[in-house]
């Protein structure tokens, strides 16, 4: 595998590394400077459409496409969101991003706000993270100080203000839209789109949303230029025109049964083989690996045989998950029973369902208690199938939801029962050994609220 | 605008009210202040009454069940007795279960003699179950109010809460 000089994280295990001073010192605020001064908004739009940045936190979404959805000539305001509400398990790479290096993100956020000619910038960062919260408020009250916040930033006659906004602890609001109801002071209910946010968004005004990482890749390829960051990665399928391939560093988040966990950086298309040997010291224990979450829970699972899939945007899909996600990888090392990772997944999502949309709020509770009535040895084969209808039948793709939540909760379902199907039939025949082969309707479990 | 000599039995103190205007030019609505007063207010009571609940409503111009409409939607903010002088969450999602996470919230809760999400009777810890607290490269972890507890064990989560029932009020 060849070395990667880790560029996004370039700031970790630099003391003070968070600081201003150290962030100009390593070329920090002059691509900024540079931009101000002698191009115009539109340039900075084709920049990164010219990269080919693709959104880091989640759906993979072309940045400079999505800039381009709101309207010309807007009057304003036009407000830009940074979605700091990093919830998904397993991902943790936004927060070493906002604490070890944060004016990175914020020089990205100036460049993105410039190019979408927001004045108003607003992160919306989760409850959970006290420490990126006071390192982004000192990064932004040094900003202010240093003039690249403000009115007439650097005499261009742009101006941003960039205000952090704290969450209350709910996953939804990481969904753009959900994200967008939270700040408005309302519960986090995802939209009906369209209208999309780019033209009726927060406050019923133009708005976009980005992830932290993407705003970091947004700074340095203002730094490095648009060749550096596509000669990284995959580049774009030439059998396929619509393939707009996975170009740049990724940040990949290691956890679970490894050796040394950790946020490492890579270009894109890694395979969970590489990421467990080279970065993350093998299977813990020496043991053997079994399964593997490859971008945070609600993409699915990889079996052990798949995991020299690319991860890259088009590669998790290819081994029928739901995509990169935030390419967080948890290991599942031999010793992990299958039923034990679904009931956490689905005590999750039944969890966090906003419970706008029945069939989420009904399907994430009863896959809930299918797993509660499998693991106390309830378990009936019918309630495989039960499980795989519920896991079929909620989400924005077969469009009985709003939002992706429900395809998030329905993914490690399926694929867990698809491709480890017989460890779920064993372990119900051993555990109900009289009523494993019953099909007719059982009184629920008296199960504890999941709520 | 509630005046300081309005209600003699008020929750929302004047540094309370301050702080919320302070952050009132960011948002071009009132609505939008909804999270970060109430926020401000369970900073210092570490929960957020009825009362407040409807303090805040006219501080804002809305409907107090327009707050508590979203007030309830989190799950976050203790509304019936304060929380804790230390509000501890445990992760008990994948990357932490993994490595142990339900065994440290099981046992921690147990040597404090309470449920998950509940509160010791000298007032001293609330522990909660939290999904993913974003930090599975320390898993299993706890977030004790701003301090994040990293790698635990059940000896080491049980050594903290009885470093956090030693502390004095």
């Amino acid at each position: 595998m060849q070395t990667f000089k880790p560029v996004l994280l370039e700031a970790v295990g630099i003391p003070d590394g968070y600081t201003l001073a150290s962030y100009k010192s390593r070329g920090g605020y002059a691509p900024l400077e540079r931009i101000l001064a002698q191009k115009k908004p539109l340039d900075v739009v084709d920049m990164v459409k010219a990269s080919g940045l693709r959104g880091r936190g989640g759906a993979g979404f072309s940045t400079g496409l999505k800039w381009t959805f709101l309207p010309k000539d807007h009057p304003g305001p036009i407000y830009l969101c940074i979605n700091a509400d990093e919830s998904e398990p397993g991902t943790f790479n936004n927060r070493i991003l906002m604490e070890d290096d944060p004016h990175q993100m914020i020089e990205g956020t100036i460049l993105s706000a410039f190019a979408t000619r927001a004045s108003t910038a607003y992160i919306y960062l989760r409850y959970e993270y006290p420490q990126s919260w006071d390192r982004l408020q000192g990064a932004i009250d040094e900003a202010y100080a240093a003039g690249y916040l403000g009115n007439n930033i650097r005499g261009s006659g742009f101006s941003l203000n960039i205000y952090l906004h704290r969450g209350a602890a709910a996953y939804i609001c990481g969904e753009e839209t959900g994200l967008i109801e939270s700040l408005e002071g309302k519960r986090a209910w995802p939209r009906i789109k369209p209208p999309f946010p780019a033209v009726e968004g927060l406050f019923q005004k133009p708005t976009v949303v980005n992830n932290v990482e993407t705003m970091a890749c947004v700074a340095q390829i203002a730094r490095r230029g648009v060749d550096w960051f596509r000669s990284i990665g995959v580049p774009s399928d030439p059998n396929n025109p619509r393939d707009p391939g996975s170009y740049g560093p990724k940040l990949y988040c290691l956890s679970g049964h490894v050796e040394k966990p950790g946020c490492y950086e890579a270009p894109l298309g890694l395979t969970v083989r590489q990421l467990i040997d080279h970065f993350g010291g093998g299977v813990w224990k020496g043991r053997k690996a079994k399964a593997a979450i490859p971008g945070g829970i609600s993409m699915g699972l990889f079996t052990e045989a798949e995991f020299d899939t690319p991860l890259d945007f088009a590669g998790p899909g290819r081994v029928g998950c739901l995509g990169l996600g935030t390419a967080a990888v948890v290991v599942l090392d031999e010793t992990v029973s299958m039923v034990d990772f679904l009931h956490n997944s689905c005590r999750f999502f039944a969890h966090e369902s906003c419970g706008q949309c029945t069939p989420c709020r009904e399907g994430t509770s009863w896959s809930l208690r299918l797993l509660e009535r499998i693991k106390a040895g309830k378990g009936r084969l019918k309630d495989l199938e039960l499980l795989l209808e519920i896991g079929n039948t909620m989400g924005m793709m077969p469009g009985s939801t709003i939002c992706g939540l429900a395809d998030g909760a329905a993914w490690p379902i399926k694929n867990a029962i698809q491709k480890f199907r017989s460890e779920f039939e064993d372990f119900i025949r051993k555990t109900n050994p009289l009523g494993w082969m019953v099909t007719d309707p059982v009184p629920a479990l008296q199960i504890i609220s999941a709520h | 605008m509630i005046a300081s000599n309005r209600n003699p039995n008020r929750i929302l103190t004047d540094p309370m009210l301050e702080k919320i205007e302070a952050l009132a030019p960011r948002y071009p609505n009132r609505r939008a202040l909804t999270l970060p007063a109430l926020h401000i207010v369970n900073d210092v009571l570490r929960h957020v009454p009825l009362e407040a609940v409807a303090e805040v409503a006219a501080v804002l111009g809305l409907a107090p069940a327009d707050v508590q409409d979203t007030l309830s939607f989190y799950g976050f903010f203790h509304q019936e007795q304060p929380a804790g002088r230390v509000r501890a969450w445990v992760c008990r999602s994948i990357s932490c279960a993994l490595r142990g996470g339900e065994e440290v919230l099981e046992t921690i809760c147990h040597a404090a003699g309470i449920q998950p999400g509940g509160t010791t009777a000298d007032g001293s810890i609330t522990i909660e179950s939290a999904e993913c607290l974003g930090a599975c490269d320390f898993a299993p972890c706890m977030l004790a109010n701003k301090d994040l507890h990293k790698n635990l064990t059940p000896e080491t989560a049980v050594a903290f809460l009885q470093s956090v029932r030693g502390r004095p009020e």
